[in-house]
């Protein structure tokens, strides 16, 4: 300590070992936020329901989803990023997930919404296996926490299937 | 900067810094802001750097009070004997 250099090395040393724990400490607050999101998945048509030329099934849908994640938000949220998938199961795969459509929610004010949207990336299976298919939507989300883990979950919808015909 | 001047300096860092990050925590939890914390701690990092790392009249306090000239002329440093060595080093 007994030069300008001595001492701004250890004053920066220390400063900078007390943020990673004030960060770490964060991170840990965020494991005693014990959220309950909901969401609910309305599938209100089949639009397209098509064989392609390559012969893998195609479909396009409009769905509602309605969801309330706002407890998810912590004060050490940055984002959480939300995609809703379909996934069913075929004889050559146990799980197929097949991404529909994702948002990346920013404020904690926007984690409750209500949306009606065709599927915003295209669904279409490694096969013909959709026809009265049986299949989950899945909401998944991830949380990004501004310093420390992130978390990552998910909410089960089940009962939907596909038409018997191709429309 | 002498010795007790050190000391206090390296106490002051060490306080100011844990009293900062403390108050920039609670406060920054308690409004539910993480940018509060980063924002209370680097103001209290520039005023920490301000107080104790520049030398500061009230770190020279104590200054370091050295032996008198003349303490030195009545213990003589003893002197080194040329002729002696020499012969120790011809003797092996």
């Amino acid at each position: 300590m007994h030069s300008f250099g001595y001492r701004a090395n250890a004053l920066f040393t220390f400063a900078v070992t007390i943020l990673a724990f004030m960060c770490a400490i964060a991170s840990f607050s965020d494991t005693l936020n014990s959220p309950t999101p909901t969401a609910h998945v309305q599938v209100l048509s089949i639009n397209r329901f098509q064989k392609r030329p390559d012969g893998d099934d195609e479909v396009s849908m409009t769905f509602n989803i309605s969801a309330n994640l706002r407890s998810l938000f912590t004060w050490n949220t940055k984002q959480v990023f939300v995609f809703l998938a379909a996934e069913y199961e075929t004889s050559k795969n146990s799980l197929n997930q097949v991404s529909l459509w994702d948002y990346i929610i920013l404020e904690k004010e926007d984690a409750y919404f209500r949306i009606r949207s065709t599927n915003k990336y295209r669904f279409i299976d490694q096969g013909s296996n959709l026809r009265g298919k049986d299949f989950n939507l899945t909401l998944h989300w991830h949380v990004m926490p501004k310093t420390g883990k992130m978390f990552a979950d998910k909410i089960v919808m089940t009962g939907y299937r596909l038409p018997e015909v191709y429309r | 900067m002498d010795w007790e001047g050190q000391k206090l300096a390296e106490q002051l860092m060490q306080t100011m810094l844990m009293a900062f990050a403390l108050v920039a925590f609670v406060t920054g939890y308690l409004l539910g802001s993480f940018e509060t914390v980063l924002l209370i701690y680097a103001a209290g990092l520039v005023f920490t750097s301000l107080v104790t790392l520049p030398d500061w009249p009230f770190y020279n306090r104590h200054p370091v009070k050295w032996l008198d000239p003349s303490e030195a002329e009545i213990h003589p440093k003893p002197q080194f004997d040329s002729t002696s060595a020499k012969r120790k080093a011809s003797n092996k």
